[in-house]
């Protein structure tokens, strides 16, 4: 679809945006030391830090991501919600106490706290490389699409708009200005994503929202020609003739008979009510031949009922097949070991004072997440019914469900999402800088620095970390943000969980098991995603029978095989502290 | 005047079993919510159809079981915070 820009949509973004990066030049000025500059000499407050954590953790994947999978698949985006937000139980419980009093700055120092072993350093910071790059993929995507509509620019631009910014950001002031622009982020997200659900609920339920109420949806065909050019139904695409915004209601439950609003609803009214109409999804049907490639869009008619439970984009759920089920399986115990597995919640422990004020943060940072992912439930749904959809791409639903209650409000949702994606990348190239300058170069090749060169090296490779972000996020721009990230999840929990919890409750762990684990689980996952079905189909573009794995989602084999390997080992190597 | 080094050690040493308390309170409630996780994930897995029932108040079980689970992530994180606070607190009074 195109898009019209607005000049006051195109300003508020522009202040939101200027001001955070304003924010992080002034926040600047005070972290020039390492200590600074990695951990924000561990004196942020932990209510700060509770919500940095939303800030940090909520990415486009969250926002974007799961709004959109809501919207265009029903109940199933609502799974990944469930996911996340039940990750943070191992952090707070196993995690959050612990690796407080092991590190100083990164990962890699929690998990070497008791060996000083160049050979975990190694491991452990090309294992959070790997994972940053993988989170950092879906964030640059999701900046990309939603410069598309905002500015008029291309995708490539909005990648390049977020790349630049964010490298300022980490470059002036490293995690004190990471964590300010986080709470900022954080904070803004889930006050605004409350106001937009406020009007969803007031907005209610309207049959063909956006359109005549007796209007019928009819099927669109967008075609790209073998010369790169865009008809819709067959004409040349322009501003005044494109696709049609689709996501609509079809009837209301029988209690509103003779009405076409249901009004104002209460929140479980509203979900109640939904299950009980008819609404119009659109499913998307590719062909191939001389003229070009044809997307036809059609509208199915489908019962609320049937959209708000499982089964919607896990089909597997009802296929009957095991390696489906199996694959689904995998994918939540991803999501439930993962977040305290990634590097650059993990570094976040060490801004905070004491163990204390470490499990407070986190309690903190439970609420805000936990509240923003009851309210993606109503965005999602809000977005599907709000007749503002634009077929070809599931990451834009939010922002255009904001558009269809005011521009104003789209600039500003779009701003905040942005922000968002300003605030993870941030924090993740903070925590790839830190593996690549404190990690690799100070400890690993033992280069001796002085405080301001250790600072220096960090910037550098903040530097060279957002360059390859940019390049990934214009090569991946067509993928769902979600789909993306539950691969980040996938290698994080099986690279480093394994490490971290063992070391924490398992005395006999060794250096070398925790090596072996680290290196094992990253390597299995990888080569995983890598020979799956789902990205021979939408990275290689080939057919998905010959994948040569039986599932996708590799955590429920590369998981216990990361256990597994760290056990074997470090039962054959000498315990910590005996002589070889 | 210096405290006497064996109130260091006892401290020390009280510090050491509150850390070790509120460890075994986080484990046990961690256990809780897994068991509660994989409750649910057994009913998506084998029974998705039952998730269709709409047992309170016209929302179907799918939804409040997810609403159930981020609600009882804060529930339980507050009872440990609070759990915690009880233990350090006898251990700075004792």
């Amino acid at each position: 679809m195109l898009y019209e820009t607005s000049p006051a949509a195109v300003a508020i973004f522009a202040a939101f945006v200027l001001g955070v990066i304003g924010l992080s030049f002034y926040l600047g000025r005070k972290a020039q030391s390492a200590q600074g500059y990695y951990a924000a000499h561990g004196e942020i407050h932990w209510f700060v830090n509770g919500i940095a954590f939303a800030g940090d953790y909520l990415s486009a994947a969250s926002f974007l991501g799961i709004c959109g999978m809501i919207a265009f698949h029903g109940y199933d985006g609502f799974l990944y919600s469930i996911g996340f937000l039940a990750g943070w139980i191992v952090a707070l419980f196993v995690i959050a106490e612990p690796i407080k009093a092991l590190g100083r700055f990164t990962f890699a120092d929690a998990l070497d706290a008791r060996f000083n072993s160049r050979g975990i350093k190694l491991a452990v910071a090309i294992s959070t490389l790997v994972v940053s790059i993988f989170y950092l993929i879906p964030q640059m995507v999701g900046a990309g699409d939603l410069i598309v509509p905002l500015l008029g620019l291309p995708h490539a631009a909005g990648v390049i708009l977020v790349g630049v910014a964010v490298t300022m950001i980490v470059v002036t002031a490293g995690m004190v200005s990471t964590t300010w622009v986080q709470f900022i982020k954080g904070s803004l997200l889930v006050f605004f994503c409350g106001i937009l659900t406020a009007l969803i609920l007031d907005r209610g339920l309207v049959v063909n929202a956006g359109r005549c109420a007796d209007a019928v949806p009819v099927p669109q065909v967008r075609t790209v020609t073998p010369d790169g050019r865009v008809l819709v139904d067959g004409a040349a695409q322009t501003n005044k003739h494109d696709l049609r915004p689709v996501g609509t209601i079809a009837a209301l439950p029988a209690r509103y008979a003779g009405k076409t609003s249901t009004g104002p609803l209460r929140p479980l009214e509203y979900l109640a009510a939904l299950e009980d109409s008819t609404i119009v999804t659109w499913s998307a049907k590719k062909h191939v031949d001389e003229a070009g490639t044809h997307t036809t869009y059609s509208p199915v008619e489908r019962r609320g009922a049937d959209l708000l439970k499982p089964g919607g984009y896990f089909k597997g759920l009802t296929s009957g097949r095991l390696a489906d089920r199996l694959d689904f399986a995998s994918l939540m115990l991803a999501l439930f070991c993962g977040t305290a597995s990634l590097p650059h919640i993990l570094i976040r422990y060490y801004t905070v004072k004491d163990a204390a004020a470490a499990r407070k943060s986190t309690v903190v940072g439970i609420a805000a997440i936990g509240a923003f992912y009851v309210l993606t439930l109503y965005l999602g749904l809000g977005a599907m019914t709000s007749g503002a959809l634009d077929p070809t791409s599931t990451n834009m639903a939010a922002p255009l469900l904001a558009k269809s209650f005011s521009t104003a409000l789209f600039a500003v949702i779009s701003a905040i999402a942005f922000t968002t994606v300003l605030g993870t990348v941030s924090g993740l190239i903070m925590a790839g800088s830190g593996a690549v300058a404190h990690d690799l170069v100070e400890n690993v090749l033992r280069i001796p620095m002085t405080d301001h060169e250790k600072v220096r090296c960090g910037k550098i490779a903040a530097v060279g970390l957002g360059i390859v972000a940019m390049a990934l996020g214009i090569l991946f721009r067509s993928f769902n943000v979600s789909f993306l990230v539950g691969w980040a999840f996938n290698i994080a929990a099986s690279a480093n969980l394994p490490a971290l919890v063992m070391l924490l409750f398992w005395p006999r762990t060794t250096k070398q098991g925790i090596i072996a684990a680290v290196t094992v689980g990253m390597l299995s996952s990888l080569a995983w995603i890598l020979l799956s079905a789902d990205t021979f189909e939408k990275v290689y573009g080939w057919s998905r029978d010959a994948s040569v794995v039986p599932f996708s989602q590799p955590g429920l084999v590369t998981i216990p095989l990361g256990f597994l390997v760290l056990v074997v080992v470090s039962l054959l190597t000498p315990p910590r502290g005996a002589r070889p | 005047m210096a405290a006497p080094a064996g109130d260091d050690e006892r401290a020390t040493t009280a510090r050491g079993g509150a850390a070790d308390a509120t460890r075994r309170i986080g484990l046990a409630l961690f256990w809780v919510y897994v068991a509660c996780y994989l409750a649910f994930m057994v009913l998506v897995l084998l029974f998705p159809e039952s998730l269709s029932l709409r047992p309170f108040g016209g929302v179907n079980l799918a939804i409040a079981a997810g609403m159930g689970l981020i609600g009882g992530a804060l529930v339980l994180a507050i009872v440990y915070m609070a759990a915690c606070r009880a233990v350090e607190g006898g251990q700075s009074r004792g």
